[in-house]
């Protein structure tokens, strides 16, 4: 018999996050996630090609009220995940170490550093248009105004390594501007991307504009990366050889495409990620009416 | 066999495979006359309908629904999957049935019923057009040719809360206009409070209204509108009396109600049309309208018809759905089975 204080554990199921519901792969499956050493940490799902489907139904679903919805109002919500996210940093703290193999204090930084990173996007919802539009002159009686406009729905591969700094960084810079996105978290260390489920979930953001899948990246980027209803495509978690097939899979209807590319996630992140999912919208107004 | 009062559902599919069963005649077509004349006895007044009614079996409607549920888990892929796209996309009668509807409304819903999707012309064309009686005219007019049926609602649509006059020359005026079918409602008030004959007459005087002088007729779908019906033996009942009166289809919802069609009350109603062309021998058609939007359920509606109905009714001559945004699912699921990657609503139109 066991005795009084012995506790049953009580082990975490981690599901995907798709359309504000947390569902189980649609074709049952999960596969074991490990730390650096080989121990096992948990099972996570391991989504099909369907999964990813439904992902983009949802993430379709959510834009035309995500974007329709003011910058002032998206900032809001976006620093609410931030202060989400500071109510669970101990969690994370654990999940990042054990992911990535960190010491407690280097995964307090990575963590530290993605919640930061995430009020700073936050602030840019209603200053982006100001450095990617403006008025231009023209030759003629007319206001002539250049806005960006988010692209729609955003497929993005999370960074295999960096799977919270890298992750929110890939994330946040997407939804800001408007656009709603379908992220493949790493592959080798989701945990952190499902848990980041948990917190949209309580934070305000409409359900669909953030959908958590993980499983083999190759197996779910690839319909995603053909998908007539994705409009961009980010690769910041594909290897040479992936990216080329997926670029080659997105050009057939005209995705945006951010290419893989040598990243410091902890450095500043700039701008880039921000301008690539946006479209510019230019409209001629007649002076003086 | 002398259709009694006493002869039940149970003992005609019981004895169906021992006596000699009548030859199948279409509802429309002039034996059925001849065969519901047989059952003369059961519609001779209020009493006799009655009694007929209320002496059909209760509905186990946990059965039923257990029924319907079983018959959604099958998995149609591959080749059966793009069959039954092909014949759910020939089955739809494609439905405007809005206030705003304009004459371009209808004319645009007329080419697409044509020209489903246009990157693909292999696509099959839709069985007919659901329009308001003013825009029959119209619809007809777009359509020419193409052999698309034009289907009228009628009868003071959706509520049928009308005078008998109003309601025959609505159907009349359908007709003339040149609509090849006309969608019907019951009225519900009279069939809730029991006045079965009303409505059984009723549906017989829409019916003479659908013939066209030149002695062919519209054929009649009648509209039960099940989601205000409120109980499965009420839907048996309802399914009996229209098929008695000489309905060609029978009908599930208007789609203007909360609940529109569901898989057990179509079931039901399937295997009402079962057991009376059992009984008789007159094949009538089915129609669930209302709700259905996905593939995936047009699928299960098609293989409820085939495990009930078989095979002769798998033609939108005796199946069709009452659908609009169905259409572009359909379209939707096609092309990505021609093409193998994931299509988007960017692809079809908005309609």
């Amino acid at each position: 018999m066991s005795t009084v204080d012995a506790r049953l554990s009580v082990f975490k199921t981690y599901k995907l996050y798709v359309g504000g519901k947390f569902p189980r792969s649609e074709s049952g499956r999960v596969y074991e996630v490990t730390d650096g050493k080989g121990n096992w940490l948990a099972n996570a799902p391991l989504s099909s090609r369907k999964d990813a489907r439904d992902a983009v139904v949802a993430a379709r679903k959510a834009f035309g009220g995500w974007s329709g919805a003011t910058a002032y109002n998206r900032g809001q919500i976006l620093y609410r995940v931030a202060e989400m996210l500071e109510g669970r940093r101990d969690q994370f703290i654990a999940e990042v170490a054990d992911a990535e193999g960190r010491s407690k204090s280097k995964a307090t930084a990575q963590v530290d550093a993605a919640i930061d990173r995430w009020v700073w996007y936050a602030g840019w919802s209603d200053k982006v248009a100001q450095i990617a539009g403006g008025a231009n002159p023209v030759a003629g009686p007319y206001f002539n105004l250049s806005a960006p406009e988010p692209t729609g729905v955003v497929a993005a591969l999370a960074p295999q390594e960096s799977s919270f700094l890298g992750l929110v960084s890939v994330i946040a810079p997407a939804v800001v501007t408007g656009n709603t996105v379908v992220v493949v978290a790493s592959e080798n260390s989701p945990l952190p991307a499902l848990s980041l489920g948990e917190v949209l979930a309580t934070s305000d953001l409409p359900g669909g504009v953030v959908n958590v899948l993980s499983g083999r990246t190759a197996e779910i980027a690839a319909p995603l990366a053909a998908h007539q209803d994705v409009s961009a495509l980010d690769l910041a978690g594909a290897d040479a050889g992936l990216a080329k097939e997926l670029e080659t899979a997105a050009a057939d209807n005209l995705k945006r495409v951010l290419r893989p590319r040598a990243e410091d996630w902890s450095a500043d992140p700039g701008t880039d990620r921000l301008l690539a999912f946006l479209e510019t919208k230019t409209v001629w107004h007649p002076m003086g009416v | 066999m002398a259709a009694s009062r006493g002869m039940t559902l149970r003992y005609a599919r019981r004895y169906a495979p021992l006596v000699t069963m009548p030859i199948t005649v279409p509802a429309y077509g002039k034996e059925a006359a001849g065969r519901l004349a047989s059952m003369a006895d059961v519609t001779a007044d209020d009493g006799a309908l009655r009694r007929f009614l209320h002496g059909l079996p209760g509905v186990d409607a946990v059965g039923l629904e257990a029924r319907a549920a079983t018959l959604g888990t099958r998995s149609i892929k591959t080749t059966a999957k793009a069959y039954a796209i092909d014949l759910a996309l020939t089955m739809i009668d494609l439905t405007t049935l809005e206030g705003a509807d304009t004459p371009g409304k209808v004319r645009a819903l007329c080419a697409k019923g044509i020209n489903p999707d246009p990157t693909d012309r292999t696509a099959p064309k839709v069985a007919a057009i659901c329009v308001y009686p003013d825009m029959v005219a119209t619809a007809k007019e777009a359509l020419g040719d193409s052999g698309i049926h034009v289907a009228s609602v009628a009868t003071a649509f959706p509520a049928g809360r009308a005078a008998l006059p109003v309601k025959l020359a609505d159907t009349r005026d359908a007709v003339a206009a040149g609509a090849d079918e006309i969608d019907m409602v019951i009225d519900r008030g009279a069939f809730l409070s029991g006045r079965y004959m009303q409505v059984f007459e009723e549906i017989k005087a829409v019916k003479e209204a659908c013939a066209r002088p030149d002695g062919t007729a519209a054929h009649l779908k009648v509209i039960f509108e099940t989601g205000e019906l409120q109980t499965y033996d009420n839907v048996r009942r309802v399914s009996w009396l229209s098929m008695l009166a000489g309905a060609d289809f029978i009908k599930t919802s208007t789609g203007k109600v909360a609940v529109n069609a569901t898989p057990p009350v179509t079931l039901l109603m399937l295997e009402a049309v079962r057991d009376f062309h059992a009984a008789t021998g007159v094949q009538v058609g089915v129609k669930p309208a209302g709700g259905i939007r996905t593939t995936k359920d047009a699928i299960k509606y098609l293989v409820m018809v085939n495990e009930t109905l078989g095979e002769p009714w798998l033609t939108p001559d005796w199946f069709r759905f009452g659908a609009s945004s169905l259409l572009n699912d359909l379209l939707m699921q096609r092309q990505k089975l021609s093409t193998g990657r994931y299509s988007g609503p960017d692809y079809v139109t908005v309609d």
